[in-house]
């Protein structure tokens, strides 16, 4: 159902700091496990243990600037997924990290605002198509940058390999 | 209006007249280069379902990150990846003992030239910019779409341009350049953007120094980076270029982002350390007071080539590394180690009780040769210093030249060369 997908609730099951790396989302010494569902037993391994234990499916994360930065390691974005975090937001994403979460089909939500406005509890609402955040039940509006149409094409496609596979069948 | 190299390379990549930042171009990637993770990518690539990649030649795969294996896991991958190359007639495919670590060899093999786009599933792929070529790093599942489609989206970047006058200061070297301007500019200081090295410093840089600053312009998030195409660069690719190269330059009246400019002698006098547990965390060396390490990194795709393993020759040269620290030394290709042998710096360096590690990324990523516990300190010429990078969590990297690399593991702590240099050695150990 494409439509639905552009609009999340969820969630926040932490806000986290500016340059969250992804050594700290997933350190290098498990690269080599390279089944994209069992990465999300070491997210956050060394460095916060007890948020991956916490998760819920459909989590958000709020993160300060540059999440995501260092490797170029997918592993970082699919632990996240896998563990079931539905959404990440953050002012600013580093550059490889951001596309390996769109195309592993894991929105990653451009907000400048969302770390002072939103805390940790919250329950949210993202219109991925529109570009906002909103507390619910009725809280305030956060602005964010409304996802390019190729990353919602990519999303509602379920991530780069469906949407490929989906293009290449003969 | 003229265009910076990045719009340069984009617009011809593809197939417009010109471009300009911001927009979203498809550009045709000339080179995919993957290492173990060659292994994710051929798992997403069969789970398209295309048969075949959609050009082989182009496709260039070396092991680096665990070699040789150092697990049944590991050398599963690497046996999963021999055939996928073998069924795919991937040809350029460097295996344990083969080749090094990936942009090392890349670049010694000639496969990168100035105007190419290459994409690789490695974050420092923006080495090659000191090639003159539009590269950078992406994830395995796009990489597996370049497999499928030979091309990929991006968004044209602004372009960041240092200008770097002055003369280096002795035992200051590109590294210290560059981690002085990462901590200024911040982790995220260059994000997104092309970034272009130039002025009379950067001109008189050998090749070898050039790789460390494109390479590490990703520690503050630079998409790609550029040092010049000019006569020194094209005296290395000739030799090693199976086709014609052609110079490239930025228009004189391309449009930049931000000019910034460096003078050596007054912004970078002492040698800069980025401190635990962030590579913009950048202090200079007389700020850090005691700082006692247990072990010293000499290696990988930043610093582990011959100019880095001759300058930490020449300082160790007839001292003994601190009883109470392990020097780990890593040439950064096969190439490497053997005119490293050659030359006489290895022997030099084994004498003073370095052990020397095979070619590849080794602890750099934090999974085997040379793991840290603990409470424990390394002071590492590599790239990244990030919380458990190297082993525990609790322990520290800090990033240094390799000339301080050496000369801290002489003194068993945080050292400036010239501290080392002006005691004459305690004992000349002859061979």
């Amino acid at each position: 159902m494409p439509g639905d997908s552009l609009i999340l609730r969820g969630r926040i099951a932490a806000k986290l700091g500016a340059n969250i790396d992804t050594d700290i989302i997933y350190p290098g010494r498990y690269l080599n496990v390279t089944d994209r569902e069992k990465t999300a037993e070491h997210l956050f391994e060394l460095a916060y243990p007890e948020l991956r234990a916490a998760l819920r499916p459909g989590d958000i994360i709020v993160a300060a600037k540059n999440f995501g930065c260092g490797s170029s390691r997918e592993q970082a974005a699919a632990a996240l997924k896998y563990a079931g975090v539905g959404a990440v937001i953050a002012p600013t994403f580093a550059r490889i990290f951001y596309r390996n979460s769109i195309n592993l089909g894991l929105p990653a939500i451009v907000s400048a605002e969302a770390p002072a406005v939103l805390e940790a509890g919250d329950e949210i609402e993202i219109d991925l198509a529109r570009g906002s955040i909103r507390k619910l039940p009725a809280g305030p509006v956060c602005p964010a940058a409304a996802l390019d149409p190729r990353a919602i094409e990519l999303l509602n496609a379920g991530g780069l390999i469906p949407y490929l596979k989906q293009k290449h069948a003969a | 209006m003229g265009m910076t190299l990045a719009e340069k390379i984009l617009a011809r990549a593809s197939g417009r007249e010109r471009v300009s930042p911001d927009e979203i171009v498809v550009a045709r990637v000339d080179l995919a280069m993957s290492h173990e993770n060659a292994d994710l990518v051929r798992k997403s690539f069969a789970e398209i379902g295309v048969p075949k990649v959609w050009d082989a030649g182009k496709i260039v795969i070396i092991f680096d990150h665990r070699v040789p294996a150092e697990s049944e896991k590991t050398a599963t991958t690497h046996k999963a990846v021999r055939e996928f190359v073998r069924a795919q007639a991937i040809a350029n495919f460097y295996d344990v003992g083969r080749g090094g670590i990936c942009h090392q060899v890349l670049a010694e093999h000639g496969h990168v030239l100035p105007g190419m786009v290459v994409v690789g599933t490695d974050s420092h792929t923006t080495t090659h910019g000191a090639f003159g070529a539009f590269a950078t790093g992406i994830g395995a599942t796009e990489m597996a779409g370049v497999w499928t489609e030979g091309s990929l989206w991006f968004k044209v970047p602004s372009t960041l341009r240092i200008l770097v006058d002055g003369e280096f200061r002795p035992w200051i070297s590109a590294k210290d350049l560059i981690l002085h301007i990462i901590g200024k500019l911040g982790a995220d200081g260059a994000d997104y953007r092309a970034v272009e090295f130039d002025g009379p410093a950067i001109r008189n840089l050998s090749v070898a120094s050039r790789m460390v600053l494109t390479n590490l312009s990703m520690e503050m998030g630079a998409k790609v980076a550029f040092t010049p195409v000019d006569e020194r660069l094209l005296e290395y690719l000739r030799p090693r270029a199976a086709r014609p190269i052609e110079a490239i330059a930025p228009d004189p009246d391309a449009v930049y982002e931000r000019v910034l400019h460096i003078d050596l002698e007054r912004d970078v006098p002492e040698p800069q350390i980025a401190c635990p547990h962030g590579v913009d965390n950048v202090h200079p060396l007389s700020a850090l007071g005691d700082v006692p390490v247990e072990q010293a990194v000499l290696g990988s795709c930043t610093n582990g080539r011959l100019e880095d393993l001759e300058i930490a020759a020449r300082i160790v040269r007839g001292r003994q590394v601190h009883p109470r620290t392990r020097l780990i030394v890593i040439p950064a290709s096969q190439q490497i180690y053997i005119e490293a042998l050659r030359l006489g710096y290895l022997e030099t360096l084994i004498l003073a009780g370095a052990m020397v590690n095979p070619p590849g990324c080794g602890p750099c990523v934090g999974v085997h040769q040379g793991i840290i516990a603990a409470g424990e300190s390394c002071v590492s010429s590599t790239n990244r210093n990030f919380l458990g990078r190297m082993g525990s969590k609790d322990s520290k990297v800090y990033l240094a030249s390799p000339a301080v690399v050496a000369a801290s593991a002489i003194a068993g702590r945080l050292a400036h060369p010239e501290m080392i240099l002006k005691e004459a050695p305690a004992c000349l150990v002859t061979a």
